[in-house]
């Protein structure tokens, strides 16, 4: 199938401001799911609220567009209501880490097999431009005029500390990356974290100074590098891209299976 | 002696009478004093194959069982009083996106952390409007453990019928009280099932299109239909719009489902109201000290009847004005400042004859309260 | 395997904002906006099918047609 057949065609051409860096994480996405053959009925989207967050009104699967930060815990019902699909959680910054970080560092600690993936834009542009937990120390805002002094989380750091099995970062410059680093995590039997660095040109860049959308994308090749290369020892400012951690321990569906096993033991 | 007969808080109660109508799915957090609904679940659910989930915290307790909903489950929660403020926004949710669910809140003092142990029916206001946005809600009480089971199981059907939240309120007394509940037998209780559309794969299916009995068939998160599920104003296949005319439709709709059908959802039980001059009106645990203060002065002479009401939202506004229509005098018996006074009052031919007896210090309101309120009323002094 | 050779690019115009991403990340300088700000190919015959256009595209505006 193309790409175009994942989609709900009707509502494009999307809400999204032009150059929005949302569109090619839906891009890629969707391209990994293509690669993947996964069928449509399989899929449930799960959503919270932001730009982010409209992505699931343009993709073709079960989609559940909830509340601020809850998308975790909603796709929490669903994955146990029914184990068998896959369940892809995509989430603003804010969304996954101010209002939700709760729900998110449960979820990894789980273990349960979503799929989340941070679309990371620095901000909360829905509603204009403030500072998100992840627009960093010294940038400005709607509502950090005087520059932030807020420091940002290190999704890739949280995330492996709360124990998601699945970590990784890329950016929407690095699309071909992004689909592979999509398609590894939607395999993978457990929660999956995929940072993505998205840009948005219209709140996070006008207001600091970053440029148009390209030159954007171009500041996240030239300051990003893959996990354990050279470029990183001679300059640690650099954030890594790639697969952080992999691992393969019980996922909480199939553990919850056993509960069930020992009940039914138990009860009989 | 039959083994379904049981000696249970009014807590378990609600845990069989929810494990009869068929629960699949629970998540909750513990909280007192609704934890033992959690508990009893932890324990039962498993054993026949559902599922028990504790939760990271009461927000996703509610958000994790309207997940599980539309994958096709019955599913229900349980909480007290800051508990259920938490829950409310997700409430919200299940009510625009018209997701079956059973929010069970064992009332404790309030507001805030409040009496955690001790009896309160101050939620009353809160299980009507604790959401913002205009909305109509289901809420059911019980004041005795046989009747929790009922209710619970009457919870359960209504939600799958109006594809609806449907609140039950119990309190703390009814909660942790043991009793006897004899389980009816597997059928004895007719169960809802949940609609699923007849709609074939590859046919236009539409979530959000009542059919002309006002149902509206689902389908399951992983069947052949894939739409769209929002907690923004929607169109027939669950997509957001901001149509003047779709967004009004819809909002009356969600409205009128319930509010047109609060006849049928009228539960209420009546004791000696035939010839009842002074009528009580109450629910939950105040309706026990409310019936007895009624047995133990009808064989006085006193023409006292009681009116217990089941169903609180919709509010039986039909039933209360019609028993009330005769009595000299309605005296609201409540555990708050009057949440179900005023409801009585606007449902009455005459609102200058409805009183309250009420206690809220947290503990049981006595038969000798009430008959202290009574004593005012009749003008015989204190 | 053969170098895949471009039969069309297919741009819908109704979608493409004009954000310039494809315009700039083409190797080959084969796009350009238009008086419009919508793509165009106007160098076709230099389209290597790299795709980078399609893939960077955040309006799902682009699609490489290959032989």
């Amino acid at each position: 199938m193309a790409i175009k057949d994942y989609i709900r065609e009707r509502f494009f051409p999307h809400l999204w401001c032009p150059g929005c860096g949302h569109g090619i994480v839906l891009n890629a996405l969707l391209r990994a799911v293509e690669r993947m053959g996964l069928k449509k009925n399989d899929i449930v989207m799960v959503s919270g609220i932001g730009c982010s967050s409209r992505i699931s009104g343009y993709v073709d699967f079960h989609t559940l567009h909830t509340l601020h930060g809850r998308a975790l815990a909603f796709a929490t019902g669903v994955k146990l209501g029914h184990p068998e699909l896959n369940i892809l959680v995509p989430m603003g910054d804010g969304d996954a880490l101010a209002i939700g970080g709760n729900h998110f560092i449960h979820a990894a600690r789980r273990n349960i097999d979503l799929t989340a993936i941070v679309m990371n834009n620095r901000i909360y542009g829905m509603t204009g431009g403030q500072y998100s937990p992840l627009s960093g120390y010294g940038m400005l805002a709607t509502t950090a005029p005087y520059q932030n002094i807020d420091h940002d989380f290190d999704v890739v750091a949280l995330s492996t500390a709360a124990g998601a099995s699945f970590v990784a970062r890329s950016t929407t410059y690095h699309v071909q990356q992004l689909t592979d680093i999509l398609e590894k995590a939607i395999n993978h039997k457990g929660f999956s974290v995929v940072e993505v660095l998205s840009q948005c040109p219209t709140y996070f860049g006008r207001k600091n100074r970053l440029g148009s959308a390209t030159d954007m994308m171009d500041q996240f090749k030239e300051t990003t590098t893959p996990i354990g290369s050279k470029a990183k020892e001679k300059d640690p400012t650099l954030i890594e891209r790639g697969v952080f951690v992999e691992k393969d321990i019980p996922e909480y569906c199939a553990e919850y299976d056993k509960v069930i096993e020992r009940a039914m033991k138990k009860g009989a | 002696m039959t083994n379904n007969i049981r000696f249970v808080q009014g807590n378990e109660a609600c845990v069989e009478g929810a494990l009869y109508a068929g629960l699949d799915f629970f998540s909750g957090y513990p909280i007192t004093p609704s934890t033992e609904v959690a508990e009893h679940l932890a324990n039962r659910l498993p054993a026949k194959g559902g599922k028990f989930l504790q939760m990271e915290d009461e927000i996703a307790s509610m958000c994790a069982i309207i997940g599980a909903s539309l994958t096709g489950k019955k599913v229900m929660t349980a909480t007290s009083g800051p508990g259920f403020s938490l829950k409310q926004e997700a409430l919200g949710y299940a009510i625009m996106a018209e997701i079956p669910c059973v929010v069970v809140n064992v009332q404790r003092g309030g507001p805030s952390t409040g009496n955690p142990t001790h009896v309160s029916q101050a939620d009353v206001m809160q299980a009507r409007w604790g959401r913002h946005g205009d909305q109509s809600i289901v809420c059911l009480t019980a004041s005795n453990n046989q009747d929790v089971f009922e209710m619970t199981v009457e919870a359960f059907n209504i939600a799958e019928t109006y594809r609806t939240p449907v609140v039950l309120l119990l309190d703390e007394t009814v909660g942790h009280m043991r009793e006897k509940i004899v389980v009816p037998k597997a059928g004895e209780i007719p169960l809802v099932e949940r609609l699923r559309t007849a709609v074939r794969e590859g046919v236009d299916y539409h979530p959000y299109l009542p059919r002309e009995d006002g149902r509206l068939p689902m389908s399951d998160f992983g069947d052949v239909h894939r739409y769209n599920v929002t907690g923004l104003f929607h169109d027939m296949w669950g997509f957001p719009t901001t149509n003047p005319g779709v967004v009004h439709g819809l909002l009356r709709h969600l409205n009128d489902k319930i509010n047109n059908n609060a006849n049928q959802m009228a539960r209420y039980k009546e004791y000696y109201m035939d010839d009842a001059e002074r009528v009580l009106i109450s629910y939950g645990a105040s309706a026990r000290s409310a019936l007895h203060v009624v047995e133990n002065r009808r064989p006085r002479g006193e023409r006292l009847g009681l009116l217990e009401l089941q169903t609180l939202w919709p509010f039986p506004d039909v039933v209360v004005r019609e028993k009330c229509r005769n009595a000299v005098s309605v005296c609201v018996v409540e555990m708050n400042m009057g949440q179900v006074m005023q409801a009585v009052k606007a449902a009455v031919d005459d609102p200058g004859k409805v009183f309250l007896a009420n206690r809220i210090d947290g503990n049981l309101i006595t038969p000798t309260d009430i008959r202290g309120i009574l004593r005012l009323i009749q003008g015989r002094g204190v | 395997m053969a170098k895949p050779k471009l039969k069309e690019h297919h741009i819908h115009r109704d979608w493409c904002k004009g954000c310039g991403i494809c315009v700039h990340y083409c190797p080959k300088s084969v796009l350009e906006l238009d008086e419009n700000d919508k793509v165009c190919a106007v160098r076709p015959e230099d389209c290597i099918c790299c795709r980078l256009c399609e893939y960077r595209c955040p309006d799902l505006a682009i699609e490489i047609e290959t032989e």
